[in-house]
């Protein structure tokens, strides 16, 4: 670590070093994890970046460092963040090429920051060459745009600029080495990196420019940065055709103002053979004159005294040569290795790759929302809309994991229809509307009509199935089910209304058993209820088969006779009390529909009048402690 | 993203348009009319009245310049002659330098008649623009480039406090400030509208007015965000002898649809070596190779993938260049270079999902046309992505090599083309 140079002594030719501290502007929060993820493995003492500057919100956000989950600020304005931390003197800016060069002109103003890398795509040229121009006036430095940055090797990494730690691990980037390298290609860097680490002791820094015609610092800037670093021994470059850069460099060669060995390759030998219309992947890599063409520029180099292969091939051999060379003389002392630190892998890439296994918390049987497509119990949500399955199929799907029958299906929704609302004046509802009456909202006052739903209001069905149902299987008599509930002081559940009686009969009972009769392969249950219901109704005209039991009745004989459930199954169903929730969803309906009716009303608090309560306290002498 | 060249139509419309707004004195109008395969004269004329009224110009608009030197060029003609002249000329083949295209464009305009021709021109430099003025404008100011002035504009500083007058000839006499004027207006136009080259050659003066005769554009396509009003309607041509294939103009389309970058030109539809490489400098260092081993004549194809496209984007980019390299056989067989550097933040892995779900629906077709597949790729994800493409290659029935970052980038071009061993 000893090359990189400390806070106190930057001189103007180091980019990066181990004290380095940026901004990072744009929410990218892979790239920021990469950022300290290479501090961390270059033992760094602390991460690279201060702050980042988030124009949507400001707050903190979490990252790793190493093992450690760690806090970086937020910023909405580059000017609260340098306030905050004017030791950052680098922007590592990845706003959209809509807003690269506002951003970037306003970080250049600030005094303390030093270096902007543009990553952006599509920066029109005017506004690089107005960021490029403005930095060097005020003798800062602006990296592309159109880059993925640069980085110096156990310093400072720009963004994703090296890849993965894999990567950088294998390209020796944790440590510097004695190579300078800067191309104009952002996605020949890495590729470099590697060529570079397995010819020579490696990078000390490299630099991508970036593939426009006009990017903010030219390779001859980094060149000569190199030129001046003792800690850098040979530097390599890899241009391209279009554009006078490399010409730049020539002339430097050749005014002797680069003195190093330089390694130089210029691509796009290949564009004489093609059609002149044809424009490379890079926006400046287009030969206009002869001069501009790789060959021409190849040339050049070699005749300046740089060192060129004869094609891309021979390019780390090239780089070997010279390093050697450098070697032989003395300039270059290899080495020692150093340790490199772990990264622990992340979870998401390990399970995806196969590396970990976790054991789940929860399991999920009806639904899947994991694929393209939401399933319902294995069903995909389309085809369940193409079946037309409706409300009562989807209830089968997701309640019982069947495919009920068409006429099992109906009899849900029938019964949902049935129950949906009953007036403002039970239970569930009246406390829904004094709810709502108090301005609380929906679901509150949704929550709070459900809540008296149970062994009194509306919870009956599960239990009058569960007691019919024990009666008929343990081969009871309908008489022997009377006195047997009699004799253990228990109302008979579904038996008995308040209003409705032999007279008055429930209509909705009468639908209920019309539908039953008229679809259900069989309707053994109700037949037996039916005769309970002619012993009680002798007794009092009230003590009906109320709509409860009526549901609950013939859900038992559904299921028992439409072939989908085994008994083990129906016996489940009682068990768990599903039925009590067709009516807590069924009354939803009516519930929801009182409490927007109130909304709409602008009703007030509702109090209950003092003349419809008895007050009765107890006196003073029962409220004495006898003791 | 690059400059890329308009047609003279539309310069000249954006000329006459905008060019008011800077310079109040600019009276040109504008009458320019276009001419395509699909026009129809009649309504063309009813549209641009003057056609059938003022003496005209005629010449192709095609992106290419020396029209006259061709003679491809209709002076003082009237309508008829005109029709005649379009009726002869659409679709006729003509060579240009070392390219040879058809004509498809024209463009008709007033014929002004004038005796004084001159140039004007700006360019972009690092460090700003270059105006370049000349009263030996037309054809003749290649052969007098000594007389032509030279005015640089910073780009920070722009053109306000520079003094232009004194740079101009004296002998322009009572034209000096109205020329003055002109080219402080045109580099304000040149600068706010997004070119990136401009050439004025010749214009010249007709009742004390600046008419411009020839123009050449070219604009930084960058900016269209910020010009979509100024730029509204106008058009970006292939150039001259280019007509995109059914499969460019695809990718194209594709290409236009997502932050990633596609990019497909055909070289030579009947060659053998067909590449697909990630990256826009890793794709040039392939060609170079390709080229180096002297299979020049055999490249297919240049095109490059890059930024992280998406497995759908890397699906339809493969499948077009099968579809393509497995239309001709060819006895000695064909090959398929699937390459690329080390990616900094492309996933390898889902984009090589793309185009190994593309290469199983082609195996057939693949396996007919004898096609041998190379691979070389590194970066995030990258084993997984290698590990797709050789169990791929298991099952296809198709050879395909596969390599990672511990083989050099272009190594898999001698072992395609020469058989070499590693």
């Amino acid at each position: 670590m000893s090359k990189t140079m400390s806070k106190t002594a930057r001189k103007d030719y180091v980019l990066f070093d181990m004290d380095t501290k940026a901004f990072v502007y744009g929410y990218q929060t892979n790239a920021i994890q990469r950022m300290l993820d290479f501090d961390y493995i270059c033992n760094r003492p602390e991460p690279s970046i201060s702050a980042i500057i988030n124009p949507n919100r400001a707050g903190i956000h979490k990252v790793f460092w190493g093992k450690k989950e760690i806090i970086l600020p937020m910023y909405k304005t580059i000017s609260m963040a340098a306030k905050a931390y004017p030791e950052a003197d680098v922007m590592v800016n990845f706003a959209s090429h809509r807003s690269a060069f506002e951003t970037t002109m306003e970080a250049l103003e600030v005094k303390s920051i030093r270096i902007v890398a543009v990553i952006a795509e599509g920066v029109p040229e005017r506004q690089s060459r107005i960021m490029s121009a403005t930095a060097k006036k005020m003798g800062k430095i602006v990296l592309g745009p159109a880059t993925v940055g640069g980085m110096t090797a156990g310093a400072f990494r720009i963004g994703n600029t090296a890849g993965t730690i894999e990567n950088i691990i294998a390209s020796k980037l944790y440590r510097p080495g004695s190579v300078g390298f800067v191309s104009k290609s952002g996605g020949m860097l890495n590729e470099a990196f590697n060529i570079i680490s397995r010819n020579s002791d490696g990078i000390f820094e490299g630099v991508a420019i970036g593939g426009d015609r006009y990017p903010g610092s030219t390779m001859l800037d980094h060149i000569l940065r190199y030129e001046a670093n003792p800690a850098i021994k040979m530097i390599a470059c890899l241009g391209e055709l279009g554009g006078e850069d490399e010409y730049r460099i020539i002339r430097a060669l050749l005014e002797k103002k680069v003195t190093k060995p330089l390694v130089a390759w210029v691509t796009g030998t290949c564009s004489p053979v093609l059609p002149a219309s044809v424009q490379f992947g890079h926006a400046g890599a287009k030969a206009d004159t002869e001069k501009e063409t790789a060959q021409a520029k190849n040339d050049a180099f070699r005749e300046a005294g740089a060192f060129v292969p004869t094609s891309f091939d021979g390019y780390g051999d090239t780089v070997r040569q010279v390093y050697e060379m450098l070697v032989s003389k003395g300039s270059i002392v290899p080495f020692e290795e150093p340790d490199v630190p772990k990264i622990p892998a992340d979870f998401s890439k390990a399970l995806a790759s196969g590396d970990i296994r976790k054991p789940t918390t929860f399991i999920c049987t009806i639904s899947d929302d994991s694929g393209d497509e939401v399933l319902y119990a294995g069903k995909r949500l389309s085809s369940v809309l193409e079946e037309k399955m409706g409300i009562g199929g989807v209830i089968g799907l997701l309640w019982f994991k069947k495919h009920l029958p068409g006429y099992a299906a109906q009899f849900i929704e029938l019964v949902l229809q049935i129950v949906a609302d009953h007036g403002p004046a039970v239970s569930a509802a009246h406390n829904s509307i004094v709810a709502s009456c108090a301005g609380k909202d929906l679901i509150s006052s949704l929550c709070s009509g459900l809540l008296t739903i149970g062994p009194r209001f509306g919870g009956a069905i599960d239990d009058a199935a569960r007691e019919f149902k024990r009666a008929k299987e343990t081969d009871m008599t309908p008489e022997q089910f009377v006195n047997d509930m009699k004799k253990r002081g228990v109302n008979i559940p579904g038996i008995g209304h308040k209003i409705k009686s032999t007279k008055n009969p429930d209509k909705r009972v009468q639908l209920l058993i019309a539908y039953a009769r008229a679809n259900f392969p069989r309707t053994d249950l109700l037949n037996y209820a039916l005769q309970v219901e002619e012993l009680t109704t002798a007794k009092k005209g009230n003590l009906i088969l109320n709509v409860d039991g009526c549901i609950g009745i013939l859900f038992i004989d559904l299921m028992s006779s439409c072939g989908a459930f085994s008994k083990e199954e129906i016996n489940e169903v009682v068990k768990l009390g599903y039925l009590n929730g067709l009516f807590a969803l069924g009354r939803s309906i009516g519930l929801i529909g009182h409490i927007l009716d109130q909304k709409r009303l602008g009703s007030r608090l509702y109090r209950h009048p003092t003349d419809d309560i008895a007050y009765m306290m107890p006196s003073a002498e029962d409220i004495e402690c006898k003791r | 993203m690059a400059q890329r060249g308009i047609r003279e139509y539309d310069a000249k419309r954006l000329l006459a348009r905008i060019l008011p707004e800077y310079l109040n004195e600019f009276s040109y109008k504008g009458e320019v009319a276009l001419v395509g395969p699909e026009t129809d004269l009649e309504v063309l004329a009813s549209t641009h009245p003057w056609l059938k009224t003022a003496r005209l110009v005629v010449k192709p608009d095609q992106l290419f310049g020396k029209r006259g030197k061709h003679g491809l060029v209709l002076l003082d003609a009237d309508w008829d002659r005109t029709k005649k002249y379009l009726k002869e000329n659409m679709g006729a083949e003509v060579a240009v330098g070392s390219i040879t295209g058809k004509l498809s464009h024209f463009l008709i305009e007033p014929f002004i008649p004038h005796d004084e021709e001159f140039y004007v021109a700006i360019s972009t430099d690092r460090d700003g623009d270059n105006i370049f003025f000349s009263m030996q404008g037309g054809v003749y100011v290649e052969e007098n480039w000594d007389k032509v002035v030279r005015i640089h504009v910073n780009v920070l500083d722009g053109i306000d406090n520079l003094d232009i007058k004194s740079e101009l000839p004296e002998s322009l006499k009572d034209k000096r400030i109205a020329i003055e004027r002109f080219i402080r207006a045109l580099w304000r136009f040149y600068a706010e509208t997004g070119f990136a080259y401009l050439e004025i050659n010749p214009f010249t003066f007709r009742n004390g007015s600046i008419v411009p005769l020839d123009m050449v554009a070219k604009l930084d396509d960058a900016e269209e965000y910020w010009q979509r009003k100024r730029w509204a309607g106008l058009a970006f041509p292939e150039p001259f002898g280019r007509s995109l294939s059914k499969e460019e103009l695809f990718i194209k389309e594709l290409d236009s649809k997502t932050g990633a970058s596609l990019k497909l030109t055909i070289l030579n539809p009947m060659g053998r070596v067909w590449t697909m490489v990630a990256g826009g400098g890793a794709s040039v260092i392939y060609a170079d190779t390709i080229c180096d081993l002297g299979f020049a004549k055999e490249m297919a194809n240049y095109g490059e993938y890059s930024g992280d496209p998406n497995t759908e984007e890397t699906y339809y980019y493969t499948m077009t260049i099968l579809d393509l390299m497995t239309r001709h056989k060819d006895s000695r067989g064909k090959v398929l270079l699937i390459g690329g550097a080390i990616a900094n933040f492309t996933d390898v892995a889902k984009t090589f999902k793309g185009v190994v779900t593309a290469l199983e629906e082609y195996q057939q077709r693949l396996q007919e046309a004898g096609v041998r597949i190379y691979v070389r790729r590194g970066g995030p994800n990258y084993e997984q992505g290698l590990k797709l493409m050789r169990n791929l290659g298991k099952k296809l029935g198709v050879p395909i090599e596969v390599y990672g970052p511990d083989t050099h980038m272009t190594r898999i071009v001698p072992l395609a083309l020469e058989g070499a061993q590693l």
